[in-house]
């Protein structure tokens, strides 16, 4: 066994996790689309192939502080562009949580989708490779690369196995990212230009974070990104893509969407706004503050109003992604508010993943999402019930369940940087509850007076292969959240940094913008004696 | 400039003039397309006697990758053609408006 | 003794055992190892007590995992054992172990019977966490962790329509006031750097901090958090709505355990309250109020189990108005013989339902006491200790709250003192005359339904069982914290006090006092009142129900509009749905609809038509005929000459 997992340290782990998808999905063009039993099964068996050798990245490696498993090949060395990708505290949980979700969206379809079974799970696999790729790129070519790569198929599985207005759905998310990712790889190109004036042009990331911009060129590269990242997360008013895209979109690309991809937009804010732009960060984080502030309350009030069981949930991840922005961007002397919002980032994928698959399971039962449609569900399906049960506390923030290490992480640290934005957003726990609860009574509640609820079937087997393990995830982090907190916190400190000296005044900014930016460059220089690893 | 360049700029210019109308006046489609070859070598002669003329071996080489570019655009031109052939059992090119806007 | 985390992990255990394996093992076995693993948390908690006692100076803490450790926030599993939480573990796992057994009978017929204990196990791991956290965060693990099984338990009858409301109800109404106590728990964070009781009440004791606003604000807002568990007035409405749930739920969490967290926690950081008067002055006046208020809903209501629910927000008001003025080991005493009475009460009502086939409207029952004899004795029993009839419970503990009250002199309101002993001594009267209205309506006047077609019934034996335990702690329990007064006759000393006092911070003006001639006076002065007052409170109910049966309906002619308002709990219910739930429900819903569809996806698709009518102009360019497109290329090229050569001769 050691063996093993010293042969599998040296391996290029992180090259072997993006790939090995791509290669399943290549395998299944070749496979007969009649034989649709062997491809969901093939696809299967390669997603758990892929999670568990990502499992090999938690051993052999010496704490996540800096990145680590790097691997760089230089791929356009004429504009400075280069297969540079690696994983620390933050990124290593998005990995790790998407390779864990992408077998259980494969197996939660197996009876869902009945067309076109083989582009379907072509499909999967690939948006399991591009989002990967997207959470370890360490070069901004290379991570715009991914990170564009990922609509591709999004829009496929939204668009033809999507239900209702999927066509509608399917175009919408597609124009409003791609409106955002225009901006980024302006700033992208931006960055490279800057980085050309006084060396060699790179868009390596290592590289960009020891040399930052001047404060005023870092005000606009910030905005471009932010609009990016801002339309991923989603902030208000950029959400509405959100609410058709997760409730037109087959069940196990609702999951993939809330689960994975609006974590690239936290993501993105946390590895490379702040990095990057430390100064633009802090003078933009009342702003943003406030619009996650906004965007947990008004996202809750909106959910309450829905009448479809989907596009609450989805509606519910404006609220839940709402405290991870105000997480980010709550700068104090401390960084608890940023660790916070990673492990919410991960707790969130898990929660509001179950949540879409358990709709998924009444879905495919009944073939409507509308809430009045239901009632009394508790004594037909009793296990259901309890799963949902569990879930639907987690995603309120129940004390002992995940949603609560980092909301309550995220609101200590935000209270500390703004009592007021911080007191607000702690209103949002109490609605969250209110439109939670209120739609867990009118499904589970009651009397089942519709003859057609009356014989549902509980939960199979299979579904309850794939949703235990998601619910002993919520219990875990829930309870003994030790063991991803103590991977998170020191690379989420050495990303903020900077960011928090600036914050805390002990660098002397606001007077002269160039001294800082040496000041600061040299403050991550020092950390960084000829780059990481 | 030496003749022959001057020569072959002419019939260069010729062939495509050639080419032009070809494409224009016909209807066609494999005539036609035998007019867009008739430019495309009209612009490979263009670009040797280039070559020649400034003694470089850009323009050859361009010609060189035009030629495999020709090639591959009429193995799929002649594909579209025969295959509205076989939909429509005509090949008038006023007659077919699929594309339209 | 360290091992006093397994009084929380062994309910834990039969929540696993009753919630994977309950619906597949016998109803008696669901049931006993329900029952056991509570009894085993109380002999836990016992011998914690026995080794507490032996050890001078017993309280110390146990640490077990860290939980969230991210310096400097370190929160760790951790227990703190002290005369405090030893006192009300004792009284939790007492009190739910008797509940626990009573449960078997009255649910023994439920469908829902595995999943009743599973929930009922829950409950007392949460509660116990609650008292026995050793730090802010892991004690509000437990109270929001009861506020979840209280949603569970009222909800429990979930195919009703009223019960699963009434269960929201209560834990979103609880949540407004967690809103308060988490914004109380980051405002101490910030201030102290930590969350451990231990440390707190050092740092706060030792650590002048510039005035006394930032304390008074954190009081302020963990009292919010207070208000919401228990049931104070703004944020009492959850509890009486809470008795849709099984009586012996309304029992346990709504009258002996849950709804006192909010007195312990108040005495638990009494370090911190008596620093700051103002914010005392604050929870005395809210206690008072509530105590007075509550106590006058009760007096007109006529559901069994809803006169029970507002004595008890009455009766916690009490609680409040002993920490308030300083007397936190009173408030904790009163806590402990309530707990008592009141879950007697509770489970002796759950009798009368049981044997009423259900029914819970006092105006058709009537006469009972014939019929259940034991019944009839614990609900007497209960309703006197309650009432503050010399030598029960009941009695030593609110007199004691009530000298508090008259000798406590604020330096901000000097007279509040003697103002708040005026409302406890009004909220006693009502207490005497709606608990033995309360008897008189069941159990003695003339029956007011139809015997031969209900016939009611004593409970049996399991159920009476636990109530006579209940019964004879009821009148006992007082014994062991008597006032200076009694203690001085009858040569028992006051073991309550220095028990729990060493836990607690030592107030303001603890009648703990040597007590002098004056202060002796004053004593029997309250007393004799406070006697006096429970009895004419009785006499009245006499007088009312018995002698002169039937003059109620002329008194409820005679003040019409008062008795309605009462009746309607003074239109609390209605205002708060029409000045909150209704609007917001029109405001989400005008959100959504305006804001959302409106106008944000207004904008996007109306950018989304301008961009395609754009293309609809343009598109008869594209004719799809490939000779027009040769022609434009043409023309292009052409044009392009032109102006190429148009630009050289201008040059």
């Amino acid at each position: 066994m050691d063996a093993i997992i010293q042969m599998m340290a040296n391996a290029p782990l992180l090259s072997i996790i993006i790939f090995l998808p791509l290669v399943g999905a290549i395998l299944i063009t070749l496979m007969n689309p009649a034989k649709s039993h062997r491809i969901k099964w093939f696809a299967f068996w390669v997603s758990i192939a892929t999670f568990l050798i990502s499992l090999f990245l938690l051993a052999g490696s010496g704490g996540f502080e800096k990145f680590s498993h790097i691997e760089q090949y230089t791929w356009l060395p004429q504009i400075g562009v280069s297969y540079h990708i690696g994983v620390d505290g933050i990124s290593l949980w998005l990995v790790l949580l998407s390779t864990f979700l992408l077998p259980i969206s494969i197996l939660s379809s197996f009876s869902a989708i009945r067309k076109r079974e083989k582009e379907y799970y072509i499909l999967l696999l690939l948006m399991g490779f591009a989002l990967t790729g997207t959470f370890v790129a360490l070069d901004l070519v290379l991570f715009f690369l991914f990170w564009e790569s990922v609509l591709i198929p999004m829009y496929l599985l939204i668009g033809i196995w999507g239900s209702g207005r999927r066509i509608y759905a399917a175009t919408k998310f597609v124009l409003y990212t791609v409106v955002g990712s225009f901006f980024m790889l302006l700033a992208i190109i931006g960055l490279y230009v800057y980085s050309g004036s006084f060396g060699p042009g790179t868009f390596d990331f290592i590289y960009l974070r020891s040399h930052i911009a001047p404060p005023e060129l870092q005000t606009w590269l910030f905005l471009a990104f932010f609009l990016a990242f801002a339309i991923k997360v989603p902030l208000f008013p950029f959400h509405t893509w959100l609410a058709d895209a997760h409730t037109e979109a087959p069940t196990a690309g609702s999951v993939l969407l809330a689960a994975v991809l609006l974590k690239m937009g936290g993501y993105g804010f946390i590895r490379f706004c702040l990095t990057l732009f430390p100064d633009a960060s802090v003078w933009a984080a009342p702003w943003i503050m406030g619009l996650a502030v906004i965007s947990i309350i008004y996202g809750a009030l909106v959910c309450a109003a829905q009448t479809d069981l989907k596009r609450l949930i989805a509606l519910s991840s404006v609220a839940h992604m709402g405290f991870v922005m105000l997480g980010i961007f709550s700068f104090a002397n401390t960084s608890i508010g940023q660790v916070g919002a990673t492990i919410q980032m991960v707790s969130h994928g898990i929660t509001t993943g179950a949540l879409f698959l358990l709709v998924g399971v009444i879905y495919e039962r009944r073939h409507t999402r509308e809430i009045a449609q239901f009632g009394g569900l508790a004594s037909v399906m009793p296990q259901y019930y309890n799963v949902f049960l569990i879930t639907m506390l987690a995603s309120v923030g129940l004390p002992a369940l995940n949603g609560f290490v980092g909301e309550f992480l995220i609101l200590l640290g935000a209270f500390r940087a703004d009592w007021a934005l911080g007191g607000l957003a702690t209103f949002g726990v109490v609605l969250a509850a209110v439109y939670l609860l209120t739609m867990f009574r009118r499904v589970f509640h009651g009397e089942c007076t519709k003859p057609e609820n009356q014989k549902l079937l509980d939960l199979n087997v299979r579904e309850l292969v794939y949703l235990v393990p998601l619910v002993l995830l919520m219990l875990w982090i829930g309870l003994y959240p030790k063991p991803y907190l103590s991977v998170i916190k020191p690379a989420v400190d050495r990303s903020v940094r900077a960011v928090m000296r600036i914050a805390s005044g002990s660098v002397e900014y606001a007077r002269s913008g160039e001294k800082a930016a040496t000041a600061l460059a040299q403050v991550l220089s020092e950390d960084t004696p000829g780059g990481d690893g | 400039m030496e003749p022959i360049v001057a020569y072959s700029l002419v019939l260069s210019a010729v062939l495509f003039t050639m080419g032009v109308l070809a494409v224009l006046a016909r209807r066609n489609p494999i005539i036609m397309f035998m007019g867009i070859e008739l430019m495309l070598n009209a612009a490979n002669l263009a670009f040797i006697a280039f070559s020649r003329h400034l003694d470089k071996l850009d323009g050859q080489v361009i010609a060189l990758i035009f030629m495999a570019v020709a090639a591959a655009e009429v193995a799929i031109g002649l594909a579209i053609i025969v295959s509205i052939y076989r939909y429509r059992r005509d090949v008038d090119v006023d007659a077919v408006n699929v594309l339209r806007g | 003794m360290d091992y006093i985390y397994l009084a929380i992990a062994l309910p834990l255990l039969g929540v696993l055992v009753n919630g994977f394996f309950g619906r597949r093992m016998p109803r008696k076995a669901v049931g006993t190892i329900a029952s056991l693993v509570i009894l085993g948390s109380f002999v836990v908690s016992l011998v914690a007590f026995l080794g507490y006692l032996a050890a001078e100076g017993g309280t110390h803490t146990v640490t077990l995992l860290p939980w969230l450790s991210l310096p400097p926030l370190e929160i760790s599993y951790g227990f703190l054992v002290d005369g405090l939480s030893l006192v009300m573990a004792l009284t939790v796992s007492f009190v739910s172990f008797l509940i626990h057994v009573y449960s078997m009978g009255y649910m023994a017929d439920d469908d829902g019977y595995p999943r009743y204990f599973t929930y009922l196990n829950l409950f007392v791991a949460m509660m116990l966490t609650l008292v026995l956290a050793d730090n802010l965060v892991l004690m509000f693990v437990g109270w929001e962790g009861v506020g979840l099984c209280s949603y569970l338990l009222i909800g429990f009858w979930y195919k009703k329509a009223a019960p699963p409301v009434a269960g929201i109800k209560a834990f979103i109404v609880n949540r407004i006031g967690d809103f308060a106590f988490l914004i109380g728990m980051f405002l101490i964070f910030w201030l102290y750097g930590t969350f451990s009781f231990t440390e707190l009440r050092q740092s706060v004791e030792t650590v002048a901090l510039a005035g006394h606003f930032p304390l008074t604000l954190i009081a302020l807002f963990l009292f919010g958090g207070a208000i919401g568990k228990s049931a104070q007035f703004p944020l009492y409405v959850w509890l009486p709505d809470a008795m849709e749930g099984p009586t012996p739920v309304s029992a346990l969490i709504h009258a002996a355990t849950m709804v006192t967290a909010g007195v312990y926690m108040v005495s638990r950081m009494s370090f911190l309250y008596s620093m700051t008067e103002v914010a005392m002055l604050v929870v005395a006046c809210v206690g008072a109020f509530t105590a007075i208020f509550a106590a006058s809903i009760a007096l007109v209501q006529n559901d069994i189990k809803r006169v029970l629910a507002y004595s008890t927000i009455s009766q916690l008001g009490y609680m409040f108005l002993a920490a308030g003025v300083g007397a936190y080991w009173i408030a904790i005493f009163h806590l402990f013989t309530h707990a008592f009475f009141k879950a007697l009460l509770f489970l002796a009502s759950g009798s009368v339902i049981h044997g009423m086939r259900g029914e819970m409207d006092m105006r058709k029952m009537g006469g009972l006491a014939k019929y259940m004899p034991h019944t009839y004795w614990h609900f007497l029993i209960g309703a006197m200790s309650i009432s503050g009839i010399p030598l029960l419970a009941g009695f030593f503990s609110k007199d004691q709250i009530l000298f508090a009250a008259f000798t406590a002199r604020p330096d901000i309101w000097p007279n509040a003192g003697m103002v708040l002993w005026i409302v406890g001594v009004v909220t006693a009267l009502f207490t005497a005359f709606y608990m033995f209205r309360q008897i008189y309506l069941v159990f003695l006047t003339k029956p007011r339904f139809d015997v031969a077609e209900i016939h009611p019934h004593e409970a049996p034996a399991s159920m009476i069982a636990p109530n006579w335990v209940l019964a004879i702690g009821s009148v006992v329990a007082g014994f062991i914290g008597l006032p200076a007064l009694f203690a001085g006759i009858i040569h028992i000393p006051n073991m309550f006090q220095p028990f729990v006092a060493s836990a607690v911070a030592g107030g303001v003006h603890v009648a703990e006092a040597a007590h002098g001639a004056q202060e002796l006076f004053k004593e029997v002065l309250t007393t004799s009142i406070s006697v006096v007052v429970a009895l004419l409170g009785l006499g009245l109910a006499f007088y009312l129900y018995q002698v002169r049966y039937g003059t109620t309906e002329k008194l409820k002619k005679a003040f019409a509009a008062p008795y309605r308002v009462l009746l309607n709990k003074y239109y609390v219910d209605e205002f708060y749905d029409n000045t909150f739930v209704q609007p917001g429900r029109v405001l989400c819903e005008q959100l959504s609809r305006v804001v959302d569809l409106g106008v944000i996806d207004g904008v996007v698709n109306s950018i989304a038509f301008v961009i395609g009518a754009v293309g609809q102009v343009l598109r008869p360019i594209q004719t799809g005929f490939i000779r027009n497109y040769a022609w434009y290329i043409s023309a292009g090229a052409i044009l392009l000459v032109i102006l190429l050569w148009l630009g050289l001769a201008a040059k």
